[in-house]
């Protein structure tokens, strides 16, 4: 829905450009927009005003830098803000002068708890530790079960014993002594937070094997009942952080500014895939740009840093200007765009991209296929697409193992991307006059 | 460094636009196909008349009340309605506090901002800044964004009816079924559950159990097997003994999982293949969601062609208005709440109980 934060900024601010100071009227145009984006994002109706109130003292009556648009200046102030609101100090994790050093999760039904249990064990073993997993939720039914297969996958031994899940949680510490594992997780049952029975339970696990952090479990879908989930689990059990989970969906993840705001406790690690590795600690930077909508721009400038060759980019890129784009070029750059990891991931980092486009299917082994088919090319071909008739065609469809309609549609669909770029202003003979303007206006937002 | 961005950017977009274009052209005719079935199916089921379970629910005797779920939520409306029945529409205050409250139970920007303006012009033309006007109007509003649509889950008249339950992880997906196969087993229908969640560890363990207790019968694979073919020997094992229907459980998927998406049209395909008779694709949408359920609801209803919705863990302290978030913007309407852990807590919805416990004043509370 406000899927590009910075164009709806960009169409309120055309009015005000060139002013030096922000007026009030001209902040609060854009913090309705901030809060609309906020809302959507399931960020606490409460937290976005205090939020709100507060990026309003800082912004109002504030120099504009020469360098930046109105609209971006605000933008990076509520960024500034959101980052800050986030992270604050940090979780470091320290581990026990006398082992095992005892970590407890809790949260509600279905947040996913017990892979994220297994997930941490993992973590733990990669900082060369050796966790042990403790099955305390005995209430649904064969979460035991799937804790011990997650624990296989993840090469750490799980524990539990029937009965009582206090009683449970104390043995699986006692055996995590006695068979010298460094770290111990309990997972515990999914509860509701105004169930006061299994509050009262989860404490009792509490106080009987006094951990050394306690996490609450958090999906990054949950809207606005965050803050009482969080508050009340607080107060339960004094946490020390929050776990942020199922971040490979497409929330915006509001939850993880209501809950940081509510309790106070950083959130440490978020979960991030299917796989046990997909776990990784928490950067506020990063959240506060998906929470706007803008994308994670950061994570992909490294990535591109890391990965890319520049000599090949740029020489792309002149060939882009200079309307002289041809199939090699395409191959080449294709090539180097792959490096950077499936294209849906980069894509999903992206600020911008339509929602059609982020959330179409996109299979990779079509890009073999297209690689495939614009190898089998000559040189001759690849420059002038034109001259591939019948039987060239035939040929190509052959030397790539597809089919002749395959190699039709490709070469359609260059010409169309041909004619995209060109009214892009990028890539044709006759770019319009605004295209050296749109690309100068590109890669000022980048900087 | 900054060119070699745009560059890639550029390229990107062009590449997976071009990709883009390919995939919906065979997305779009998969689609098509689909709802034709769908729509066969239905038109089918409307001239053959359909079995109506309403009575036998009733009978049920239902022990669990969509009050029971809204306590929390009944709570700060009827709070707010307490102070509006002694006020005026002119307090602006008041319209506030609604967009407050109406937003803190997820229903959304969007939706909130339409029942506020609807109300307002409501009472504008009434020419009353009346209290009680007030709240009227703002449970008419409210009323207006449920679809008019039968709440009833529909059975074929030819055996085995089949049922397909979905959703993202975590939602209580399982438990629904258990919930929903006592249900139909109290109407004294026969039922084979199809353990189709072959991914998640011990998934089907969990249902075989909720087969124990309500009498159904199970099919279930190994872990990590095809759930299609789980789907397919489930009716094949109710054709063969005549029981009357089958619900299949599914993994759960976070909708953003394009191959994940795909298995569960494969799915919807095999759940429609003869002698299966398909009437119900239930979407599970889990109370605390925030406006993701909306993606979610969206993106369910184009692979799987979703016919209701089930409103799950109502019994905390969220109040799902996103389920009417979805419900307004798909017209599918939301079919079952579940309301506790026990077996009879999943209950019939109905728009009008369902205003009823949310606005009911602090007087009659």
């Amino acid at each position: 829905m406000f899927d590009n934060l910075t164009d709806r900024f960009e169409e309120i601010f055309s009015r005000i450009r060139g002013k030096g100071r922000l007026s009030e009227a001209e902040v609060d145009s854009v913090l309705r927009e901030i809060r609309a984006a906020l809302i959507e994002a399931d960020v606490n109706v409460g937290v976005v005003r205090t939020f709100i109130e507060r990026v309003r003292e800082n912004t109002v009556g504030e120099e504009l830098q020469r360098s930046l648009s109105p609209a971006q200046h605000v933008i990076k102030a509520v960024n500034a803000e959101l980052t800050n609101a986030l992270g604050g100090e940090n979780l470091k994790i320290t581990y026990a002068s006398r082992p095992p050093t005892i970590v407890l999760m809790a949260g509600l039904q279905g947040v996913g708890k017990t892979t994220a249990a297994a997930k941490l064990a993992l973590w733990f073993r990669h900082q060369g530790r050796n966790p042990l997993l403790v099955g305390a939720d005995l209430q649904r039914p064969a979460a035991v079960e799937q804790l011990r297969v997650l624990g296989g996958q993840a090469h750490v031994p799980v524990f539990s014993v029937e009965g009582d899940p206090v009683k449970t949680a104390v043995s699986g510490v006692e055996e995590a002594r006695r068979i010298g594992r460094d770290v111990v997780i309990v997972d515990t049952a999914g509860r509701l937070s105004i169930d006061e029975e299994l509050m009262a339970e989860v404490s009792r696990i509490s106080d009987s094997i006094s951990p050394n952090y306690t996490f609450l479990v958090v999906d990054a879908m949950i809207g606005q009942d965050a803050v009482n989930t969080a508050r009340e689990f607080n107060e339960a059990l004094t946490l020390d952080g929050i776990i942020l989970t199922k971040l490979d969906g497409d929330a915006r993840g509001g939850a993880a500014l209501s809950v940081r705001h509510v309790v106070g406790k950083p959130i440490t690690f978020v979960s991030t895939g299917e796989k046990l590795a997909d776990f990784d600690l928490f950067y506020p930077d990063r959240m506060a740009n998906r929470i706007l909508g803008m994308g994670d721009v950061l994570t992909l400038i490294e990535q591109a840093e890391r990965t890319l060759d520049k000599e090949v980019t740029e020489k792309g890129a002149k060939r882009l200007k200079g309307g002289k784009f041809d199939l090699e070029d395409f191959l080449e750059q294709m090539q180097q765009v792959k490096k950077m990891g499936p294209l849906k991931g980069v894509l999903s980092m992206l600020p911008g991209v339509p929602k059609e486009i982020r959330n179409a299917d996109i299979n990779e082994k079509e890009l073999v296929k297209v690689e495939a088919i614009i190898s089998s090319m000559t040189r001759a071909e690849r420059a002038n697409p034109d001259i591939i008739e019948g039987s060239r065609r035939l040929r190509i469809a052959k030397g790539s193992g597809t089919t002749t309609a395959a190699v039709g549609t490709l070469l359609k669909q260059f010409k169309d991307m041909q004619k995209m770029m060109r009214s892009m202003g990028m890539g044709g003979p006759s770019p319009t006059k605004k295209s050296p303007n749109r690309a100068n206006h590109k890669k000022k937002k980048r900087r | 460094m900054i060119t070699v961005i745009v560059v890639a950017f550029v390229l990107l977009i062009v590449i997976v636009s071009t990709f883009y274009l390919v995939s919906r052209r065979g997305r779009s005719s998969l689609t098509a196909s689909g709802s034709a079935v769908l729509e066969k199916t239905r038109e089918e089921g409307a001239a053959e008349t359909i079995h109506k379970s309403q009575e036998a629910i009733s009978e049920l005797a239902p022990p669990a009340d969509i009050r029971k779920g809204l306590s929390r939520a009944r709570l700060s409306f009827s709070r707010l309605l307490g102070t509006m029945l002694g006020g005026t529409s002119s307090d602006q205050v008041l319209w506030d506090s609604l967009e407050e409250t109406l937003l803190l139970s997820d229903l959304g920007l969007e939706l909130t901002t339409k029942v506020i303006e609807g109300s307002r012009k409501e009472l504008e033309m009434a020419g009353t800044i009346d209290g009680s006007a007030m709240a009227s109007a703002i449970r008419m509003q409210l009323r207006n964004l449920f679809v008019d649509a039968d709440r009833e889950l529909e059975y074929s008249e030819e055996k085995p009816t089949v049922w397909l339950v979905v959703g993202v992880n975590g939602v209580g997906k399982t438990t629904s079924i258990g919930k929903l196969s006592a249900m139909v087993a109290a109407e004294g229908k026969r039922v084979v559950l199809a353990a189709a969640d072959t991914f998640r560890a011990a998934a089907a363990d969990q249902l075989e159990m909720w087969a124990q207790r309500t009498g159904a019968d199970i099919v279930r694979s190994v872990p990590g097997a095809d759930p299609s073919s789980v789907v397919y020997d489930s009716i094949q094992k109710a054709a063969a003994r005549g029981y009357d229907m089958v619900i299949a459980d599914t993994a759960g998927r976070l909708h953003t999982k394009s191959n994940l998406m795909d298995e569960l049209r494969k799915l919807r395909r095999t759940a429609e293949r003869e002698p299966a008779h398909l009437t119900e694709v239930l979407l599970v949408l889990d109370a605390t969601t925030g406006q993701n359920g909306l993606v979610q609801a969206r993106e369910f209803a184009k692979a799987a062609g979703i016919t209701g919705l089930i409103l799950t863990k109502l019994d905390g302290s969220a109040k799902g208005g996103i389920a009417l978030a979805a419900e307004w913007e798909l017209g599918v309407p939301i079919k079952l709440v579940g309301v506790g852990e026990k077996a009879n807590d999943l209950i019939l919805f109905s728009p009008d109980e369902f205003l009823d416990a949310l606005l009911e004043t602090a007087d009659d509370a």
